[in-house]
């Protein structure tokens, strides 16, 4: 008798944040052990995988997103201060970067313009409003810039952190098998194209392939970062939006 | 103590950032001028103290995690994505394709041009994980 009640635990545990925490790791976890038995095949990105594992449980259990962020925050919070580290592979790679600083502002200017231009040009073609267009452009810098600047266009911030993840995953998962088709193999090359259309995402799938790779794509993410936010909003003015 | 004292350093480096961007009016997230100032530290000390390698590899180790959390944000904007779904998608995937290939084909053809040749195609030390 007096058997407690699996609802008063789920209700108990759900109130706090151990839970989203927890069942974030898990979902991660098993994710990338998934990713290492398809021997990493970018199409189980743990990103990827994990997201909808964690939808799909949250929806299941009608838990709210906010109920869940409450402890997924922890995890979220590192962004910050992983940010900060990419400082120690860019300094590692210091004597490449500073042979190849002029092809590097080059392309990077080159990229943020295309990542822009080409998303509000494709979505206007396909019908999508404005609010989308805006969403839609800075999608390419990591998600604390891109929100920032979709406030500035008339984009929606938090609209914008979502296709900013879905823009990394889909860097992630076609961006090498891209640079296998343009028999691109330098990895500097690669980590540059990474990091300037997919941030911090394409720049852990980088990580994957060398660290030359996520140095590179790490400075490019970095880079673009500063960028976008001065040249996307100018780049909208010039577009007349 | 190593772990400790280099997410200490991160933290702090971040903090600075976020505190300098705030006070400029910068348009940048603090975490991004925070890494400036730490690779900028870097360069003037010549070299990365262990806590600060152990503490950073052990968080880029596993960086897509951190990402985690963001994604899972797309069920709060399922029936915005659900009304414009096909401009979203196709220009997301799209967009996301025409940028990788033209910032690879600049960097390859512009760094062919203007780079010098005695920078050799690997990087010097620290590359031991290729595939």
């Amino acid at each position: 008798m007096n058997e407690p009640d699996i609802r008063d635990i789920w209700v108990y545990l759900s109130a706090s944040p151990l839970l989203g925490l927890t069942i974030t790791l898990i979902a991660y976890g098993l994710a990338y052990r998934l990713y290492l038995k398809a021997n990493s095949s970018p199409f189980l990105n743990p990103v990827l995988t994990s997201v909808v594992m964690l939808i799909g449980l949250l929806m299941v259990t009608g838990t709210a997103y906010s109920r869940y962020f409450e402890g997924a925050q922890f995890v979220h919070f590192l962004l910050g201060p992983a940010t900060v580290a990419l400082a120690v592979p860019l300094y590692d790679q210091f004597a490449r970067l500073r042979a190849l600083w002029l092809p590097i502002t080059i392309s990077l200017v080159c990229g943020v313009l295309v990542a822009a231009g080409s998303s509000i040009g494709l979505a206007w073609l396909l019908g999508g409003s404005l609010e989308i267009q805006m969403s839609l452009a800075p999608k390419s810098a990591t998600a604390p810039v891109a929100m920032g600047i979709a406030d500035t266009i008339g984009g929606i911030p938090s609209l914008t952190a979502v296709l900013t993840v879905l823009t990394g995953i889909t860097g992630a998962v076609t961006g090498t098998r891209l640079f296998e088709l343009m028999r691109i193999r330098d990895d500097s090359v690669k980590g540059i194209a990474m990091g300037v259309a997919a941030h911090g995402i394409g720049t852990a799938r980088a990580f994957q392939v060398s660290n030359q790779m996520g140095a590179f794509s790490g400075l490019a993410m970095a880079l673009s970062a500063f960028a976008t936010a001065l040249l996307v909003p100018w780049l909208v003015d010039l577009m007349g939006i | 103590m190593n772990f400790l004292n280099g997410i200490t350093l991160l933290l702090a480096y971040q903090l600075v950032g976020e505190v300098a961007v705030r006070l400029l009016g910068l348009p940048i997230p603090g975490p991004v001028l925070g890494m400036i100032m730490l690779f900028a530290t870097l360069l003037i000390r010549g070299n990365t103290p262990e806590p600060l390698n152990t503490a950073s590899s052990a968080l880029l180790s596993h960086l897509s995690l951190l990402f985690v959390p963001a994604g899972v944000g797309m069920m709060v904007h399922f029936d915005r994505i659900a009304a414009e779904w096909l401009p979203i998608t196709l220009a997301l995937f799209l967009s996301t394709l025409i940028t990788m290939v033209a910032t690879a084909g600049i960097m390859h053809f512009t760094s062919g041009w203007l780079a010098p040749k005695s920078v050799g195609p690997e990087g010097s030390e620290g590359a031991g994980k290729d595939e």
